[in-house]
């Protein structure tokens, strides 16, 4: 073959590569960067009093305990109605449904959950819990909202972890006398568990960072109180940031870090937890 | 005594890939039988039919009966659970399931709702003797059966289908991945295994099957060719297929 | 104990196959409240009023055309940097990185995907838009350029880890055959694994762009909200509003049942029906369910 044919090629090899190599350090420096920054600039705000005391002085002093545990409220109630729900719909996927059409509905269904925009999933909780149950602004609604919107995630990664099962295992246990729940129960979710788990902090996570579904359907401006039911509605970390940083003028801007800082810490807490459980139980696994 | 009546048994899957034509015969209580003959002639789809595992797969249609103590368990009303803890089957590969040794041998017991831990140890300790294991395992019952080696863990599977007390074993070229060795003890097991139970076997080579059944049944793409007593199929062969797969001429 | 054994199956097995249905269920009902909500718009203001070109529902201008322009154009900003972006990171840990800095940096491009859009929307205010004030001398730093610059790299993180995918998926062997025969990775690269990942790569697209159209805290945060006609690219650089954020900022103000209340339900309704249509397309490109059932044959 030519020789320059051959420099060139390879120049452009080593040219092709920079250029992704740079382009790859773009998008990354940026993640980094924002988290690196977040906690710098948010940390001098932490203090006992920011975490557990409730904000004075029209938010520009004092805590934000009410957003904290308005989210954590939010996330719990996300759980509870979007876990069993998601984790019964992946066993039906993975375990009895047979691929024809209205599997491929269900399969379109959940993949249009995924993508449709959050602030229409506020829309729909507004229109169906908040006015037409008359569950009013509140947790519970809010909840609800978010739960339908979290169900997609869950759903896809359960099916996956189930599937990961090993068919033998099922094989085997139906042949031992099995019902078919009985192999579920005992030998599959077991063993598909971890990944569970995995999937749905990923999805709760999502919950806990967003806005958009409950502006119309839970979120509170301001309470001087914690919520005392389900049917209150509260304050929660996003919604307050959004707030502190849009709508409150003369807000000290290091409060606005902080609060900034204890919802990225509550979020991606989250997700490292869930990486830590993944990587736990692919390394205990016997198959 | 027949303990197994099949009668104009007919499969087919449905994506055609291999089935049973029109399959008669009688299975002996207490004795082996030996399904044997070339890959894709349909002993592995026979032995799922005996203890319907075969409605886990896409069957396209069956037909025929299948007469189990005068039942039909083709029936779709009967209980395939009950069949199922009365047919025990031990796979190809050895499949312990991811728990304690102890663990598999009591998964089927529990499944059935026995909680006694007293009929657990019974079973454990029958189970495990009658499949030759009892004197490696007994002291480390509770260790995960993944740590036991593929003779083992074979054998593992095997009391883990004797643990419910079957009356029919199923045995699906049990020995393909075993060394001659643990295959040999799978062997000696069954032949203490027929005294009790109706053995059916598809061995993983001529020379198995000729060692250790009572009957044979030859197979070929789908339809039994000949059927008799070990000891004459493997000397005396009828058919001219069953003699030249006997003898080797193809396989 | 038999006959218990045999209830409790049934209702379980009703109770899963029931929650199978659930997400057909909720797309169902999430579609009909928007049009229950949305559809006496057509009934209140007429056709012609409602593609016009003024948004100004106090007054009653309800021209969702400004709204509409504005979405498109923060999205194809965002298009413009997270494709050739999320595609180039991709194939870099795909094909070019060494396995350990993949499964260092796919993790991380991932939690990008994780930050609350109003956490970036917040650092949108406080330093994306003044920096791009300063350096581009602009009026105003809440332009539709910001907003495409973040809403980008929202979508970064889907494209990457869906293309990844499938550019990993792709049979090793190909590789191989083409370096076989001479070729350099970088000619590998585009000759033969790209086109053969084309359809995860297209899906990794569409799913990214579908995310930031339906994007709303980011945005509403950082582009100004101004409803004003954009008619090209040029207006990246003044303020915008989009279809999601007119909603989030007006819901909240709006008394039940009236005319603006429903314009704001048509709006989704509308973004429903776009998020409908990328989706549908997506799975559409990759739907290739492999045969279920197991059977070891004899």
């Amino acid at each position: 073959m030519n020789k320059i044919l051959t420099k060139n090629r390879d120049l452009t090899q080593k040219l092709g590569f920079s250029l992704l190599t740079l382009m790859t350090l773009l998008t990354v420096i940026p993640i980094i960067g924002t988290v690196i920054y977040i906690i710098v600039q948010g940390a001098p705000a932490i203090s006992w009093e920011f975490i557990t005391g409730f904000p004075r002085e029209g938010m520009r002093e004092g805590g934000i305990l009410p957003a904290i545990i308005g989210t954590f409220y939010l996330t719990l109630g996300t759980a509870v109605f979007s876990v069993p729900l998601g984790i019964a719909a992946a066993i039906y996927l993975s375990e009895y449904a047979s691929e024809n059409r209205l599997t491929r509905l269900i399969r379109l269904a959940i993949i249009n959950l995924a993508g449709i925009p959050s602030v229409v999933y506020g829309l729909f909780g507004l229109g169906l819990f908040v006015l037409f149950l008359n569950f009013g602004t509140s947790i519970l609604s809010a909840s609800m909202t978010l739960s339908i919107m979290t169900l997609p995630v869950i759903i896809s990664t359960t099916e996956e972890a189930l599937r990961a099962v090993p068919q033998s295992f099922r094989t085997v246990s139906i042949s031992l006398g099995g019902t078919r729940w009985q192999t579920i129960r005992r030998t599959v979710l077991p063993q598909a568990l971890p990944g569970i788990i995995t999937g749905v902090i990923l999805g709760l996570e999502r919950a806990a960072g967003e806005t958009a579904p409950i502006l119309f359907t839970g979120a509170a401006f301001f309470l001087p109180r914690l919520p005392h039911s389900p049917f209150d509605a509260t304050m929660a970390l996003p919604y307050h940031l959004f707030v502190i940083s849009t709508q409150v003028p003369e807000m000290p801007i290091q409060i606005q870090y902080g609060t900034a800082l204890v919802l990225l810490v509550f979020v991606l807490g989250m997700n490292v937890i869930a990486t830590i459980i993944r990587s736990r139980a692919r390394a205990k696994r016997q198959w | 005594m027949n303990k197994i009546v099949i009668e104009n048994l007919t499969l087919q899957y449905s994506d055609g890939t291999e089935s049973l034509h029109d399959i008669s015969l009688d299975i002996v209580a207490n004795a082996t039988t030996v399904l044997f003959g070339p890959a894709g002639g349909g002993k592995s789809s026979l032995l799922r039919c005996l203890n319907r595992l075969n409605d886990l797969a896409d069957v396209e249609s069956v037909s025929g009966r299948i007469i189990l103590d005068g039942e039909n368990i083709l029936d779709p009303n009967i209980d395939v659970i009950a069949l199922r803890r009365k047919v025990g089957m031990v796979f190809a590969r050895p499949v312990v399931l991811p728990f304690s040794i102890r663990g598999n041998l009591t998964y089927g017991l529990e499944l059935a709702g026995e909680k006694r831990k007293s009929r657990h140890d019974e079973a454990i300790e029958r189970s495990l003797k009658l499949a030759a294991l009892w004197d490696e395992v007994h002291d480390r019952l509770d260790e995960p059966a993944i740590a036991l080696s593929g003779g083992q863990q074979q054998r593992l599977c095997l009391a883990r289908s004797l643990a419910q007390e079957p009356e029919v074993i199923l045995l699906d070229e049990p020995t393909s991945g075993l060394d001659p060795i643990s295959t040999a003890k799978v062997e000696n097991a069954l032949e203490e295994l027929k005294k009790l139970y109706t053995v059916i076997l598809v061995p993983h080579s001529v020379q198995q099957a000729a060692r250790t059944s009572d009957f044979a049944a030859f197979f070929l793409q789908g339809k039994l060719i000949e059927y008799a007593p070990g000891t004459e199929i493997f000397t005396n062969p009828q058919n001219q297929r069953t003699e030249d797969y006997v003898t080797g001429r193809f396989g | 104990m038999e006959k218990d054994l045999n209830w409790r199956e049934y209702i379980i097995t009703r109770l899963i196959k029931f929650s199978g249905y659930s997400a057909v269920i909720f797309v169902s009902l999430i579609f009909f409240f928007l049009l229950k909500e949305g559809l006496p718009t057509l009934a209140e203001v007429p056709l012609g009023d409602l593609f016009d070109l003024r948004w100004y529902p106090i007054e009653s201008y309800y021209g969702i055309l400004p709204l509409i322009t504005g979405s498109l154009l923060v999205t194809i900003g965002a298009g413009l940097i997270a494709v050739p972006f999320g595609i180039g990171t991709a194939i870099y840990l795909a094909e070019i990185a060494p396995r350990w800095v993949r499964n260092l940096l796919k993790p991380l491009v991932e939690l990008l995907g994780g930050l609350p859009s109003v956490v970036l929307g917040f650092l949108g205010i406080l330093i994306l838009s003044p920096t791009l004030r300063v350096t581009l001398n602009l009026p105003t730093g809440l332009t539709a350029l910001s907003g495409s610059l973040l809403l980008g790299g929202i979508a970064i993180p889907t494209v990457v880890s869906i293309a990844e995918d499938a550019l990993d998926a792709v049979p090793k062997s190909y590789r191989d055959a083409a370096l076989a025969i001479g070729a350099t990775r970088w000619q590998t690269i585009w000759r033969v694994t790209l086109p053969a990942a084309r359809s995860g790569v297209l899906t990794a697209v569409m799913l990214g762009v579908g995310r930031s159209i339906g994007e709303t805290m980011t945005v509403m945060m950082v582009t100004g909200n101004a409803p004003v006609l954009a008619t090209g690219l040029a207006d990246l650089f003044s303020p915008v509003r989009t279809m999601t954020a007119t909603i989030a900022a007006e819901m909240g103000e709006v008394a039940n049942a009236s005319t603006h209340y429903h314009v704001l339900f048509f709006i989704g309704m509308v973004l429903f029906l776009i998020s409908m249509t990328v989706n549908v397309a997506a799975s559409a490109v990759v739907f290739r369910q492999k045969k279920r059932a197991e059977r070891v044959l004899s």
